[in-house]
């Protein structure tokens, strides 16, 4: 056990120095640290870079990461960046900015001062600690994301009359009826043989408690069900203060209503609280990163060549606003973080291998749509704090504001944040199309939408210009075919980002993507 | 194989996965109450796993519009998605028919939220529009053979 004289970061800190981070890692593991992530910490580059150059090509997190741990281990480092600013994919948009997709559809943002969208990453999980560990040592401050909103709504357009749901009751009438199917079971004595009896008992207990079931183990219209599922009249004070439960909808319509699919998504790992987002926007993030190396990079850059000798790599790239002849960079290494979309129709001389595989991953289509309202009605209206609405509706999600909270003036939500077909469709469509169809879709579920609308910004994701799609859709076959082959050092060249790694998607993957691809890379140079 | 690709999409691709589970539970009928949001062409939005759209117009406008731009003169930016209008590799038909499939680097594969008759319709619409005149006709059955 550790003593109570030494923090346990502390001794970790020092088995750490004393015998490696594989060996910190297993305690770490041991002690419940560490065992959700493969993040070890901030990276430690030891031995001597001589001197060595480096061009990493995109200024997203993975590029971002790895400029500044490698200008800290010693190498002269040169970033070239697509955009005219860092952030890749981790990207927001606030009002007077402007945003022109690929076949020259610009949108303008009217959102008021201080409201933001994020089109692309817009969730950090407590256990992306890579991510959050930057957040930290760079000072993004951070704030609650609620994945998981018990008053927000479950929708289907073809259950329940069409009318939207709160979470906290389909919840409430699965586990009730699951619960009561369960303890009629046991009363049975169907569960005899499998189950002990001391067992059955302490399920029985069980059931009752976590579905809000009756005394005689019934999920019906009592006070115990309305503690779980909410009140008919809730309880108060003074003379009308006595409760009036409500009444749980049927088995059947609960079963076939299918709101149900809706309820695992807050189980899951990724979606666990706590989740956090950076106050502001998710694109401080990738800022407070860019500052530590903004000396380092070169904005509106598009690199049309990488090539690899036995004494280096150069890379050719145009200026995108000033034009003029391709020019150059070179230097004695390369980690590249160009998506595949994009590096895959760049003249690259990498062995077979690494070419099959940046040709073998396409990218999810995927769509947002930002919609300011005149008012913050969910909030009002609905005592809605945060949160997702799920719908089966097109638009897929309705997800709310996690700040601000009770603010007077205007607010904006997520209207539509969906992948698949519907996804695609919403791409083929002019932005205003976009904008048109999430607040139709959405009226279905909030009626206030036509009244209180004031603007809105869309964005496809295979539209926008510096990633060609959302994320790397990697199956089993062609993660077993050419996973690795992607995540080799090829020569001179490594590459890095989302899509090497089995986080596709989200920043983390970028980041332990960036580390072990400068660890490895760094290793080579060390050893040369 | 639907299915399980689904389930290997990760992360921010959940919802996919979502939506992929409402077409497991057979929920892949036409939403009457989107008829509301539809535009003439009411088979937008049908399905999160199937185009509703038949002909070869709708599902261009549906689809290959998202990258290949409305005049189908493409577009650039970091990438490239090449211009169909007048491209010389659609005259020979599989090649447009392979794309639609299988997909080939930036471009996905999308054969599996179409019917054979749908690739068919808009493969031929594309090799006989945008300045494009190939009369041979592609099949239902070459669409099927080649999936």
């Amino acid at each position: 056990m550790v003593s109570s004289g030494m923090k346990r970061r502390d001794l970790l800190t020092l088995i750490g120095t004393m015998a490696g981070s594989a060996v910190m890692y297993q305690a770490a593991t041991s002690m419940g640290l560490a065992a959700e992530t493969t993040y070890k910490g901030p990276i430690k580059l030891d031995g001597n870079a001589k001197g060595a150059s480096i061009l990493i090509l995109g200024a997203g997190v993975a590029g971002l990461v790895a400029a500044i741990e490698l200008r800290k281990a010693g190498y002269k480092v040169q970033v070239l960046e697509y955009r005219e600013k860092a952030g890749g994919r981790s990207w927001s948009l606030r009002g007077g900015d402007t945003y022109t997709e690929l076949g020259g559809f610009k949108q303008t943002v009217g959102f008021d001062k201080g409201l933001y969208v994020n089109p692309g990453p817009w969730r950090i999980p407590y256990h992306h600690r890579a991510v959050l560990d930057y957040c930290h040592r760079y000072g993004v401050a951070l704030e609650p994301f609620n994945q998981v909103n018990y008053n927000a709504y479950l929708h289907s357009a073809k259950a329940y009359g069409g009318k939207p749901q709160r979470f906290r009751e389909i919840q409430a009438d699965y586990h009730g009826h699951v619960a009561e199917l369960l303890a009629k079971l046991t009363g049975q004595k169907a569960l005899d043989g499998t189950v002990s009896k001391e067992d059955q008992e302490k399920l029985l207990e069980s059931l009752r408690a976590w579905g809000g079931l009756d005394k005689n183990y019934a999920y019906t219209a009592s006070l115990d069900s309305s503690n779980v599922r909410g009140y008919e009249k809730a309880p108060g004070g003074g003379v009308g203060g006595a409760p009036v439960p409500s009444t749980p909808a049927s088995l059947t319509d609960v079963m076939q209503g299918g709101l149900w699919r809706y309820l695992g998504m807050g189980l899951r790992d990724e979606f666990q609280s706590t989740i956090f987002q950076p106050v502001g926007g998710m694109d401080q993030f990738p800022a407070a990163l860019a500052r530590e190396v903004k000396d380092l990079i070169r904005f509106n850059t598009k690199v049309t060549e990488i090539h690899q000798d036995d004494h280096g790599v150069t890379v050719t790239y145009t200026d995108t606003v000033k034009g003029g002849a391709p020019q150059t960079a070179k230097a004695d290494w390369c980690l590249c973080t160009i998506p595949l979309s994009v590096l895959g129709q760049i003249k690259l001389n990498v062995g077979a291998k690494m070419a099959n595989a940046i040709s073998a991953v396409p990218y999810e289509a995927a769509a947002k749509v930002g919609l300011q309202f005149k008012r913050r009605f969910w909030e009002q209206d609905e005592a809605i704090y945060g949160g997702i609405s799920f719908t089966d509706l097109p638009i897929a999600m309705i997800g709310y504001p996690n700040s601000g909270y009770g603010s007077p003036g205007k607010g904006v939500l997520l209207g539509t944040y969906v992948f698949g077909t519907y996804a695609m469709e919403f791409t083929a469509l002019p932005p205003e199309e976009r904008v048109k169809r999430a607040l139709a879709y959405g009226a279905q579920i909030h009626p206030q939408y036509a009244k209180e609308f004031d603007n809105g910004v869309a964005v496809g994701w295979h539209r926008v210009p510096w990633t060609l799609g959302c994320h790397a859709s990697w199956t089993e076959e062609t993660r077993a075919a050419h996973y690795q082959d992607l995540c080799q050092v090829d020569g001179r060249i490594a590459l890095a980002g989302e899509h090497a790694s089995y986080i596709t998607g989200w920043q983390e993957g970028a980041i332990l993507s960036s580390l072990d691809a400068i660890t490895r890379l760094h290793q080579r140079v060390v050893a040369a | 194989m639907t299915i399980r690709k689904t389930f290997a999409v990760k992360a921010a691709g959940l919802t996919a996965l979502l939506t992929a589970l409402y077409a497991i539970a057979g929920a892949t009928l036409p939403h009457p109450a989107h008829a509301q949001a539809s535009d003439a062409s009411s088979a937008a939005f049908a399905s999160p796993r199937h185009f509703g759209q038949k002909d070869g117009a709708a599902l261009y406008q549906a689809i290959c519009q998202g990258c290949h731009m409305p005049d189908a003169k493409g577009a650039t930016g970091a990438g490239t998605y090449p211009a169909l209008a007048g491209n010389a590799n659609l005259e020979a038909a599989g090649y447009p028919v392979a794309m639609v499939l299988h997909g080939q680097r930036a471009m996905p594969p999308i054969g599996e939220f179409l019917d054979d008759d749908q690739v068919a319709a808009v493969v031929n619409y594309v090799r006989t529009h945008f300045g494009n005149h190939y009369s041979d006709t592609v099949t239902v059955a070459d669409v099927k053979a080649a999936r």
